[in-house]
């Protein structure tokens, strides 16, 4: 097999002085979908933001291999230009700059190409039509005023625009009806579908899960990553919960 | 030594000074190259530095004033004298107004076509994208050099509906002499405050515009003023009357070039929307971070009127600006949008008026202030509504941005209000910049600078949304710059 698109190694962060992830290694290779499981606060969404490089993380050891490229030290728009995406869990309102100069300059910056604006449009609508989105939002400001399944979908529209090489969905699926499960699934798919692309699911919920195809699924609890397993996994949490992984993250602890 | 002098004792360089001194340590690492070029203006005609009455009367001579005007500018100028400098504002000792030269003419008359504009003056004005705006989307152009306007020109269509724009001093002799005397500094008065006696005592170009009753001006009209000399002042005067009924969107450019001494703008503009006219006046005000920006502007809006105020402040070392409206007759409404950006040495002390006379008034205001890299922006609101004013409305939004720990922004409202009849709202808020907002929009592969230039952008988008499309591209670009190398 070769070389994985994301190598974690003996992986330990910080926020604001208190270390929360511990000694974390994991590897993902392209085209696969791996889910992240673990209960509030375990340390999830502190792995996506070290990957994608928030500078209030602070990597006290360990490394992140990405393409052959080390993360470490590298700014957020870097990593992304290397082909990072995250879905953010609380996507941020920017009051002012339109949904779609968003994605444009960032397709720009990342491409450092020209757009050609009429084949750009053409793809956002498109894109935004797959998502059930009303391509009126193209104009709105970002996330400003969205509802909170329409951040999530707004979200996945910049991922499918932007083609990353490994997207991180934090709780994308959170707070979405029925419906949107549904239609931001179908996105993930289209993903899936289209590209070499890997994936890094984070999610409380089975349901978004249930038309996709799973690799790999990790369980973290306490800043541990205390299973590895298949998509059989994601079931034996559904059924009994976090409880026996608890126990083992306090055993690690002692 | 008050006689006319022929400036040759100092010839200017036209390439960048390279004197060092206060104003330009701060306005080093600046790249504001695409305003800062300066023209050799050697064989100008400047008067003597200081303010004597023998100045006064000689720029009167140059300008061949009728008499009323002749004495109107002595006794501004004796108002000069007596008025105290105000000391509420920023300070202003930087200023020493016996060094500014208040009168320097480039050497050539008016002209109706660029081609006829002497090269090194049309050039100044091609750099600025001048003669191109008015080729695409203007109806007419007036160019301020210095003291004197050097080009004027409305398209005939717009001309042939009665239209009238023009210079200020043609306008004292013209068909409409009577009409300009009648109106000429009476909303602003050089009683008014020092600057606007100075304004009063040495005024020289500018415009007048008239729009008939009913006409409506499709295209806008602008003019642009461009201060070239070191160490003068420009003192332009803007009259606009736009007659009942009627419709204009007036725009305003300036500029300067940095010199390491200190220039002076104290122009006036005169507005007058009568009976269901309306009126936008829009300014993008980029002087040179050695001038003192003491401009006053007032609006009268007759019943029905409306006026509408967009105005961006991102240039000048001290400003005074405070756009005054009255709201005289019934059901006139104002709306005033502005932006201020503090950069580096600027202290930048604005503001809006209002002023409720009428019943059924309403006024709108929404600002927002930027400031950075220890500038300083304060912006006053100033809403009176008086007994007559019954059910009249007013709401004023100021918002601020401050883009690190050094700068200020502060916001003084003051209220004034004389009927209980009436609808008050205020709000004010001052933000920062969140570290999360620039991390979300660096996750999608934006730089740092530009993350910044874009959250700083989406601030300013109520103004620019305002804003002929050509002039929010001109004032992104100047966010742009003035966000050039924020990061450290
Ligand atoms: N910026 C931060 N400042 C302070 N504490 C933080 C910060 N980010 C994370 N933490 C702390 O780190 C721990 C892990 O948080 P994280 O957000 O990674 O959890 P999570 O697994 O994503 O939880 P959830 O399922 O609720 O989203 C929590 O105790 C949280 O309070
Ligand atoms: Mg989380």
């Amino acid at each position: 097999m070769s070389a994985a698109l994301l190598q974690i190694r003996n992986l330990s962060v910080s926020v604001e002085g208190n270390e929360i992830l511990h000694d974390i290694s994991l590897d993902v290779h392209k085209g696969e979908t791996h889910v992240l499981m673990g209960p509030n606060g375990a340390g999830k969404s502190t792995i996506g933001n070290t990957l994608m490089g928030n500078p209030q993380y602070h990597v006290i050891s360990g490394s992140i291999l990405f393409d052959g490229q080390e993360l470490n030290g590298l700014s957020p728009d870097k990593r992304a230009k290397a082909g990072m995406f995250m879905s953010f869990q609380n996507p941020i309102e920017v009051p002012g700059l339109s949904l779609e100069s968003f994605i444009r300059n960032a397709i720009r910056q990342q491409t450092g190409k020209p757009i050609r604006i009429f084949q750009f449009k053409k793809r956002l609508e498109d894109t935004m039509r797959l998502l059930n989105m009303d391509p009126a939002y193209a104009d709105r400001d970002l996330n400003v005023g969205f509802s909170g399944g329409e951040k999530k979908k707004a979200e996945i529209l910049q991922m499918l625009m932007l083609d990353p090489k490994l997207c991180i969905l934090d709780e994308t699926d959170s707070g979405l009806d029925v419906d949107a499960v549904h239609t931001v699934s179908n996105g993930i798919k289209e993903y899936q579908k289209n590209s070499e692309g890997a994936l890094m699911i984070i999610t409380h919920n089975a349901k978004i899960l249930e038309s996709l195809k799973v690799d790999r699924t990790h369980v973290i609890v306490r800043g541990h990553l205390v299973a590895d397993g298949g998509p059989e996994l994601i079931e034996k949490i559904s059924e009994h919960g976090f409880e026996e992984y608890i126990a083992e993250a306090a055993d690690i602890n002692e | 030594m008050n006689d006319p002098v022929k400036d040759d004792a100092v010839h200017f360089d036209p390439a960048i000074d390279t004197e060092d001194d206060d104003i330009n340590a701060y306005i080093d690492g600046e790249s504001r190259s695409i305003y800062n070029f300066r023209e050799d203006e050697s064989d100008f005609y400047r008067v003597g530095e200081g303010l004597t009455a023998d100045i006064v009367e000689l720029i009167s001579r140059e300008k061949n004033d009728p008499e009323w005007m002749r004495e109107f500018r002595l006794r501004s100028l004796d108002l000069y004298h007596k008025i105290r400098v105000p000391e509420w504002g920023p300070p202003i000792d930087g200023l020493n107004m016996d060094n500014i030269v208040t009168y320097v003419r480039p050497n050539t008359t008016m002209k109706g076509t660029w081609d006829e504009v002497p090269e090194e003056i049309r050039s100044a004005f091609d750099k600025l994208g001048i003669p191109q705006a008015e080729h695409e989307f203007l109806a007419g152009v007036g160019a301020q050099y210095d003291s004197e306007l050097v080009y004027h020109n409305l398209q005939e269509s717009v001309a042939a509906q009665g239209v009238v724009y023009t210079d200020i001093e043609s306008s004292l002799t013209g068909k409409y002499a009577d009409m300009v005397k009648e109106y000429f500094m009476k909303l602003v008065p050089p009683t008014d405050h020092k600057f606007a006696a100075l304004h009063g005592a040495v005024w020289s170009g500018g415009s007048f515009v008239y729009v008939p009753k009913g006409v409506k001006v499709e295209v806008p009209l602008q003019s642009y003023f461009r201060l070239n000399a070191k160490g003068a002042g420009q003192f332009e005067h803007t009259l606009i009357i736009v007659d009942e009924g009627a419709d204009l969107h007036f725009i305003e450019g300036c500029s300067a070039p940095k010199w390491n001494v200190a220039n002076l703008h104290a122009g006036c503009v005169e507005l007058y929307v009568k009976k269901n006219a309306r009126l936008r006046y829009s300014t993008i005000e980029n002087w040179s971070k050695n001038m003192y920006n003491l401009n006053t502007k007032r609006a009268l809006v007759e019943e029905g009127g409306r006026m509408e105020w967009v105005s961006g402040s991102f240039g000048s070392h001290v400003s005074y600006l405070y756009p005054t409206t009255i709201l005289k007759g019934r059901n006139a409404a104002c709306e005033y949008t502005g932006i201020t950006f503090a950069g580096k040495g600027q202290d930048l002390d604005t503001g809006c008026r209002m002023v409720h006379i009428g019943e059924d008034t309403s006024t709108l205001v929404t600002t927002k202030s930027i400031s950075k890299d220890g500038g300083i922006g304060t912006f006053r609101s100033s809403i009176e509504v008086m007994p007559t004013a019954v059910n009249s409305r007013s709401s004023v939004d100021c918002s601020s941005l401050m883009l690190d720990d050094i700068s200020r922004s502060d916001t003084i409202p003051a209220m004034e209000v004389r009927t209980d009849n009436c609808n008050i709202g205020h709000e004010a808020k001052i933000g920062r910049i969140s570290d999360e907002s620039v991390f979300y929009l660096m996750s999608r592969g934006i730089s740092e600078e530009e993350a910044r230039a874009m959250i700083v952008s989406g601030f300013a988008d109520p103004v620019s949304k305002e804003l002929p499309l050509e002039y929010a591209a001109e004032m992104n670009n100047l966010i742009k710059l003035e966000m050039e190398g924020s990061i450290s």
